[in-house]
């Protein structure tokens, strides 16, 4: 009853002011015009502008010098890498990130709130400090590859060591989007289905598993989306190598360096629709969720 | 097997949890997976700095470059975080409080920077104001350096940093609906008053959220910042681009002292931001406690 509920979703001014049909249609509050036309000059600035630039440059080139610098047999490698790499990282986030937030969310332990806290860290740590901290940790002489590299596991400085650069870097996506999900997840259902005789693997599976399913399918592909992009922590561990170990995004670099604008911008193009149709099935996602969840409750 | 399982059973007839070695096994697990990911990167980056002890480590950081790096990291957070914040509160304002065509795109605009490749968005200024780029001769003529100064660094922390406050503020303020600014307004208060007065003290804990992520991004950004930056030692270098120029002269000592700066920032974000997040917890447990005369008093504005 209060406002905090009463709010609703959309949160707006009631609609029959529109009805009105002027012009300048009234709202109460002030603000409209400043607000929403600082907003958009500042995302043209900031955003919109340079991202146009970005397209613009790529018409300096042909078709066939487009199509042969984005497709050309080192750019395929990494491409292969990085999304390789990428959806492995993003599917181990999804079980342990659904893991970690059941948790969380679920059982009481020692310490469970500086857990709580650290499932941020690689939000708030800066990416080269996690790449050259992990590097250490996995190299021959590490803490952790000093046992790994006699057992003929060698993480860094090969395509593992980039997989497990991006799990750190997206660890906290599903955990943050599973995670208010479950805590909202109305405990009745779960009575109801074990008075019906279900077991708890049962509930797991039919109950509580469909209500977290969008919210779970969000986190994966927002962790994804972060990985192919992702640059500082994979350079450290990745060792680099040509065809092997090298990430889209390394490949950008090269391409600055030897002062190949053209050519970088049309592997940059590559990825920024890469990242426009993550950005737009997310979306798709983040509504789903909405919907899904306003239903169940 | 046979014999504690007689107390879990009983348990699990309530339904809502799991048997004791289920939950033990779950939490086990889960807490390797933070140790194994969370917890020995950042030991490790505190180990290697002190590896040399105390006194290596001090020298290390009262090297002139990582000093000119601190500053420029500073210089860069204090331009970048102030203009995204007023921009966060201004679309989080326009967006949460008013209903127009186009919203929900204006909002994916919003989260666009989040998605974009840190490289890509540093490449994307390299080609507005770099050299060859659209603005290039303009600003050759007239001495105006952007690219491999510190203008484009600042650009690209801006850019990375765009979405993370208004990302924090739109949800919170749309949850709170309007009723309590449209009730100021009708009592004469102006939009300003209104704002200071009602709405920000609703919003203050999301607010040093986002800006306490928003800084910690600043200041750690590497990806786009190194595209743009050139990386001129004591000039266009900040703290994350010196981490790495020491790291690849195998000064690791050096590198990681650096780095320890920047681990201590992020436990820093996190102590704040779990603090905020207790906090608002707690006042809207309260608020939920308090008699209904609130809500009752705005109905009857309305």
């Amino acid at each position: 009853m209060n406002s905090l509920t009463s709010g609703a979703p959309s949160g707006g001014v009631a609609p029959p002011f529109r009805a009105s049909a002027k012009r300048a249609p009234k709202r109460v509050l002030p603000g409209f015009k400043l607000t929403l036309g600082y907003t958009v000059l500042y995302l043209s600035l900031i955003v919109l502008i340079p991202i146009t630039a970005l397209f613009f440059k790529t018409f300096t080139l042909t078709w066939e010098q487009f199509v042969f610098a984005v497709t050309s047999p080192r750019v395929m490698a990494s491409y292969r890498l990085t999304f390789g790499a990428s959806l492995i990282a993003a599917l181990v986030n999804l079980v342990f990130g659904l893991l970690l937030a059941w948790v969380l969310v679920r059982y009481k332990f020692p310490g469970k709130k500086i857990v709580d806290a650290l499932v941020d860290l690689p939000f708030a740590l800066p990416t080269a400090v996690a790449g050259i901290s992990l590097t250490a940790l996995l190299a021959g002489n590490g803490w952790l590859g000093q046992y790994l590299e006699p057992m003929g596991i060698k993480l860094a400085f090969t395509p593992a060591g980039v997989v497990i650069a991006l799990i750190f870097v997206g660890m906290p996506f599903v955990v943050r989007t599973v995670q208010p999900v479950l805590e909202d997840a109305e405990k009745e259902l779960e009575e109801a289905a074990t008075a019906l005789g279900a077991n708890r693997l049962q509930i797991f599976t039919r109950v509580i598993f469909p209500h977290i399913a969008p919210a779970l399918l969000t986190g994966f592909a927002m962790a994804f989306a972060r990985a192919i992009g992702e640059y500082g922590s994979v350079i450290f561990i990745a060792g680099n190598m040509p065809m092997i170990s090298e990430i889209t995004p390394l490949i950008i670099i090269g391409k600055l360096e030897q002062y190949d604008y053209a050519g970088a911008t049309a592997v940059a193009v590559v990825m920024l629709v890469m990242s426009f149709i993550l950005l737009l099935v997310i979306n798709g996602l983040q509504t789903w969720q909405r919907r899904h969840t306003g239903a169940a409750s | 097997m046979s014999g504690p399982s007689s107390q879990p059973v009983r348990r699990a007839k309530s339904g809502t949890t799991e048997a004791a070695w289920v939950r033990y096994t779950l939490i086990t697990v889960a807490l390797l997976f933070v140790l194994l990911f969370l917890i020995l990167p950042l030991a490790a980056v505190f180990t290697e700095a002190l590896r040399k002890g105390f006194g290596a480590y001090l020298e290390a950081l009262k090297e002139p470059d990582a000093w000119s790096a601190i500053e420029l990291t500073l210089i860069a957070a204090a331009i970048a975080v102030p203009l995204n914040l007023v921009f966060g509160v201004s679309a989080a304002w326009a967006i949460a409080k008013y209903e127009f065509r186009g919203k929900s795109f204006l909002t994916t605009l919003v989260d666009l920077p989040f998605s974009v490749s840190p490289v890509v968005a540093g490449l994307m200024y390299v080609l507005l104001f770099g050299a060859q780029g659209w603005f290039g001769p303009w600003l050759q003529a007239h001495d105006i350096r952007i690219i491999f100064a510190v203008p484009g660094i600042v650009l690209a922390t801006v850019f990375v940093t765009f979405p993370f406050i208004a990302r924090e503020l739109i949800p919170l303020m749309q949850a709170q609906g309007n009723d309590e600014e449209q009730a100021a307004i009708v009592l004469g208060a102006t939009g300003w008053q209104t704002f200071w007065r009602v709405t920000l003290p609703n919003i203050k804990w999301g607010l040093i959220y986002g800006v306490i992520l928003c800084n910690a991004r600043a200041m750690g950004e590497f990806g786009a910042v190194s595209v743009v930056s050139g990386h001129i030692r004591g000039q266009t270098n900040t703290l994350p681009l010196h981490v790495e120029i020491l790291y690849n002269e195998y000064q690791s000592v050096a590198a990681f002292a650096v780095a320890s700066l920047l681990a201590i920032l992020a436990l820093v974000t996190l102590a704040i931001k779990s603090v905020a997040e207790w906090r608002q917890e707690a006042e809207m447990k309260a608020a939920a406690q308090l008699p209904p005369e609130r809500p009752q008093a705005v109905a009857g504005i309305r």
